[in-house]
């Protein structure tokens, strides 16, 4: 029986229907054909400003590779559906396609509303809905001075940051008297405006636009009811959405009467053959416009669509909504304006710090109805759950708001008082009970919590307290959260570096007599061999650090699989004389080594014995060669591409950069390696956006990205500072280096320290760049010692006959390991597997 | 053909192998890694194989040393496995073993009987 299965609209509603139906693993019941009319397949347009951090539309994508095949979807981009023919169930695509359906879902979204204001359809008139649209303002705004955004609702203040990143001088115009209407009230709304002014964007509100015409300076001259003008040279439109409901007009599907395709609590609209759902459909004689009530109704679509299944139901949604427009927290919940009958409100206004908050409560004052938060937002989530779960209030509901004068937490809620079902992440629909089973099965930290349950992957505004439950829960659970570094030290690596710092402790002796028992393993000693090389920089082979180190740190090569090393001398940006090349390969020729280039752009040469190093280093010291440090949890390589020296299109010496920046930091040791890379231009040929740290040429200066990762779970890094000179970039390297190497746990990458980082980028910036901690000058400080101190650990070492014997094999002999045995392939060795050694092995004693 | 007494091979001098870290000793066409561990200020001797039984490669001597659970341990260089020193049990995999050798010092040598 084939069950045609049509969705129109590849958005992220309709995706998340189709990941909903999948999850079910009753998707095979259907065949399905979705339908986008973008040329791209489905992205986040909740996080559409963050297109400008990367410019990489793939940066958005919110379907995994594969899953289209895997899942047996025909997916269709770039056509539409433009007509449905009822009666003989059919649809028709403007490229021509008919199709017959069994069911269909509507998730054609909606578009934005453009006031028909004469003039409204000039050039350089833009909406903000879809990459193109972005892509179409940012190439006008390179040549333009003055950007102006119509509405001062949520979507118009996030085009307002964009216009302002684009270097516009940015208007915001509102023709309601007060920014963000829906959601703040006149309290907040006049805080929120003045705290967006500070940031140079000029509010306009009260204004109704008469008419567009030509400017006398710029492009456009915007002309107001009151008799006011702007001159703006780019305009975009974002003064709300209009459903895309063409369809359900034109087979004649019940419609509201402006507009939305009626649905009952399955999301059917008036035949029962098709559903809608998102922001083309009308529940309760609303549209919905935000992503957690588009993921309900996707839910509830699936759930009446699968026979047999609990059914939930949509029966409309909360629209409480947390975020951050230009830096600055927002908040509101349920009924902000206080508009329910004999509802009381209580208000908090800190004008010194720019802080608003209101809570509204019930007549009998045990309930919270809503509220409005400006300037900080950290009691959301908390009253959220109040409002949400009808937990009842404390006697004095104030207390909810007010700080905390004596340093003790006020009126907070016990995460023990939320009930199991308490919806926690509202944008993803994830329980309180669905975080704690989570917990239950070994979720121990915030990041895996996060990959396993999709929590706070939405707006991230429940994180916080997302992570408060976890806690309580493993507290509960008696796993109490056990950051021990291991059996040998009661202390996280954090507090042994701390512990090393102040009490100035130089050996692991010393460390464990004072803080520790036993013997210490193979955790704890190469854990604490790296914090000592960072905080004093001894040779890692001085006899009080030596037997701390991993083989690899211990005879500075890396280990390969049957016991031979490889060898990598620092080339340091990838720059490299034909002279040392010719050593490179000479040295390689003699030793018979395997030769690899490897992906930070050096030479790998394997199969070295562990007596043959010193020789090798030998030759290569001689000619100005010294470690690549490859061996060790340290900075590694800072790649580059040619940059502007050479390349049509760099704007900045990317190679010489890189080789500075690789010069000061080789040899720092860290949690886990350190990768670097400078591109030249934006064009991004160094790929810096997956290191560590990640620089990006721009014609102002320098773009730094920060922790990113490839290998097994790729990260892209994060924007994190712009348009920076060159020392003042040195000093924010120096400073992030410092603050991981001092806070991060073992073997954490820097991707895995943000994610589970509370506060995440914010935080990072307010402590690196802001100086929130008043920190940045004992890290740069830190940081000054390791540079002035560098060694060439290899130099160092053959210089010392006593270190040069311990790299010999035998203790007691001078003959090589006659286990490690090589054969030819395409004209280099490579180890003999265990027949092809077993047999070479007999060969020789037989001879 | 019976031994009374154990026949010692002489090895090196004892400061040939740092405190708490191994060595590897050619003992009769055997590779043995011999570690001195320090223990309340004096210095105890093990030996064990060389050949690491997961990786098929003669490294056991390059481990770092420790304890867990009491026992004196060296983790292997390339998997990580943990290995008793006293009776080459490995900690992870009850099926995988090291031989073990008597050792010992003798006047500031180190002597092995194979």
């Amino acid at each position: 029986m084939s069950n045609q299965l049509i969705v129109i609209g590849n958005g992220p509603v309709g995706h998340k229907f189709l990941e909903s139906l999948v999850a079910s693993g009753q998707a095979d019941q259907f065949e399905i054909t979705v339908f986008g009319e973008e040329p791209r397949h489905a992205y986040d347009r909740v996080h559409l400003t963050a297109w400008f951090e990367s410019r990489e539309a793939a940066s958005l994508n919110m379907v995994p590779d594969g899953f289209y095949q895997a899942n047996s979807i025909r997916c269709i981009s770039g056509d539409k559906i433009i007509s449905i023919d009822r009666e003989h169930k059919r649809v028709t695509s403007e490229q021509g396609e008919e199709l017959s359906y069994d069911k269909i879902i509507l998730a054609t979204g909606s578009f934005p509303f453009v006031p028909p204001v004469p003039g409204h359809d000039r050039e350089n008139t833009f909406v903000y809905r879809t990459i193109e649209d972005l892509e179409a303002i940012t190439a006008a705004a390179a040549n333009s001075r003055v950007g102006t955004v119509v509405g001062g609702g949520l979507l118009g203040l996030e085009a307002a940051k964009a216009l302002k990143e684009l270097d516009l001088k940015t208007h915001v115009v509102e023709f309601a008297p007060r920014l963000m209407m829906v959601q703040v009230d006149d309290g907040g709304g006049s805080l929120l405006r003045g705290k967006i002014e500070d940031l140079g964007v000029s509010v306009h509100t009260g204004k109704n636009t008469q008419n567009i015409g030509d400017g006398d300076e710029c492009f456009h001259k915007m002309s107001f009811a009151d008799d006011s003008e702007l001159e703006t040279d780019l305009i975009v439109f974002s003064a709300g959405i209009r459903p895309r409901d063409e369809l359900g007009k034109q087979c004649g599907l019940e419609m509201g009467e402006r507009g939305g395709i009626v649905i009952n609590d399955h999301c059917q609209t008036s035949d029962e053959a098709i559903y809608a759902i998102g922001e083309v459909a009308l529940w309760g004689g609303r549209i919905y416009g935000l992503i957690a009530p588009g993921n309900a109704m996707a839910q509830a679509a699936v759930d009446h669509l699968l026979p047999g299944a609990t059914a939930s139901e949509f029966t409309g949604a909360d629209m409480s909504t947390k975020l951050k427009l230009m830096g600055v927290d927002v908040a509101s919940i349920g009924d902000a304006h206080g508009n329910s009958e004999g509802a009381l409100s209580y208000s908090y206004v800190n004008e010194a710090d720019e802080i608003y908050k209101k809570i509204v409560v019930s007549p009998d004052k045990k309930h919270l109805l809503g509220a409005v938060l400006v300037g900080e937002a950290n009691d959301y989530g908390t009253l959220l759950q109040f409002a949400l779960n009808k937990i009842e209030l404390p006697e004095n509901p104030e207390s909810l708001i007010l700080p905390a004068l004596d340093g003790v937490s006020a009126g907070g809620l016990g995460v023990d008082m939320l009930p199991d079902s308490a919806q926690i992440c509202s944008c993803n629909n994830i329980s309180k009970g669905t975080l704690v089973e989570a917990v239950q099965s070994g979720c121990c930290n915030i990041g895996d919590l996060k990959t396993a349950t999709n929590a706070a992957t939405g707006c991230g505004g429940c994180t916080a307290l997302v992570t408060q439950i976890m806690n309580a829960e493993m507290e509960k659970l008696g796993m109490e959260v056990n950051t021990d570094l291991c059996e040998h030290f009661p202390y996280t690596r954090q507090d042994i570096y701390n512990l090393v710092r102040v009490e100035k402790i130089h050996s692991f002796e010393q460390l464990i007599e004072q803080h520790g028992s036993g013997h210490g393993c193979d955790i704890c000693k190469p854990t604490i061999a790296s914090i000592l090389a960072t905080c004093w920089n001894d040779h890692i082979l001085d006899d009080q650090h030596h037997v701390l180190q991993d083989t690899n740190d211990y005879f500075m090569a890396n280990m390969q699989k049957d016991g031979t090393y490889s060898v990598v001398p620092r080339v340091a940006g990838g720059e490299i004389t034909p002279d040392k090349l010719i050593v490179l390969g000479q040295v390689a020729k003699k030793y018979d080594l395997y030769t690899k280039i490897t992906g930070g752009q050096r030479v790998d040469l394997f199969g070295a014995r562990a007596e043959t190093l010193p020789l090798i280093w030998r030759e290569l010291i001689d000619a100005g060669f010294e470690s690549g440090h490859a061996y060790g949890k340290a900075l590694r390589t800072v790649k580059s591409c040619v940059g502007s020296s050479w390349c049509r299109y760099g704007v900045q010496d990317s190679v010489g950069a890189a080789i500075n920046i690789e010069n000061r930091y080789r040899g720092l040791r860290s949690p886990h390696k350190l990768k670097m890379a400078v591109s030249g231009c934006t064009r991004e040929c160094a790929e810096a956006q997956c290191k560590d740290v990640g620089i990006i040429a721009t014609e102002n200066g320098f773009n730094m990205y920060v922790c990113g990762n490839g290998g097994m779970k790729p990260r892209h890094a994060d924007l994190f500072a712009t348009d920076l000179d060159y020392d003042t970039l040195i000093k924010y390297i120096d400073r992030f280096f410092m603050f991981y190497i001092r806070t991060a746990d073992r073997l954490q990458r820097t991707s895995v320290w943000m994610e589970n980082m509370e506060g995440g980028l914010d935080y990072l910036k307010s402590i690196i760049i802001d100086d929130k901690l008043g920190l940045c000058e004992e890290l740069e400080a830190e940081m000054a010692h390791i540079v002035d101190t560098y060694q060439c650990e290899w130099k160092t070492t053959i210089e010392d006959p006593e270190k040069v014997q311990r790299f010999n094999h035998f203790v007691n002999s001078s003959n090589a390991d006659s286990n490690v045995v090589f054969v030819r392939e395409r004209q280099q060795i490579r180890p003999a597997n265990e027949v092809e050694r077993k047999d070479l092995i007999n060969l020789k004693e037989i001879a | 053909m019976s031994h009374t007494e154990t026949h010692w091979q002489d090895i090196c001098h004892l400061d040939a192998i740092v405190p708490n870290a191994g060595r590897c000793a050619l003992v009769k066409g055997e590779q043995i890694a011999i570690f001195r561990v320090k223990k309340n200020g004096n210095d105890a001797l093990y030996a064990v194989h060389n050949h690491d039984p997961f990786s098929q490669a003669n490294v056991i001597s390059r481990g770092i040393v420790g304890s867990i659970d009491g026992k004196i341990v060296v983790a292997s260089p390339i998997y990580k496995q943990h290995f008793c020193l006293k009776t080459g049990s490995c900690l992870e995999d009850d099926t995988a073993q090291l031989k073990t050798y008597p050792v010992r010092i003798e006047n500031n040598r180190v002597q092995l009987s194979a």
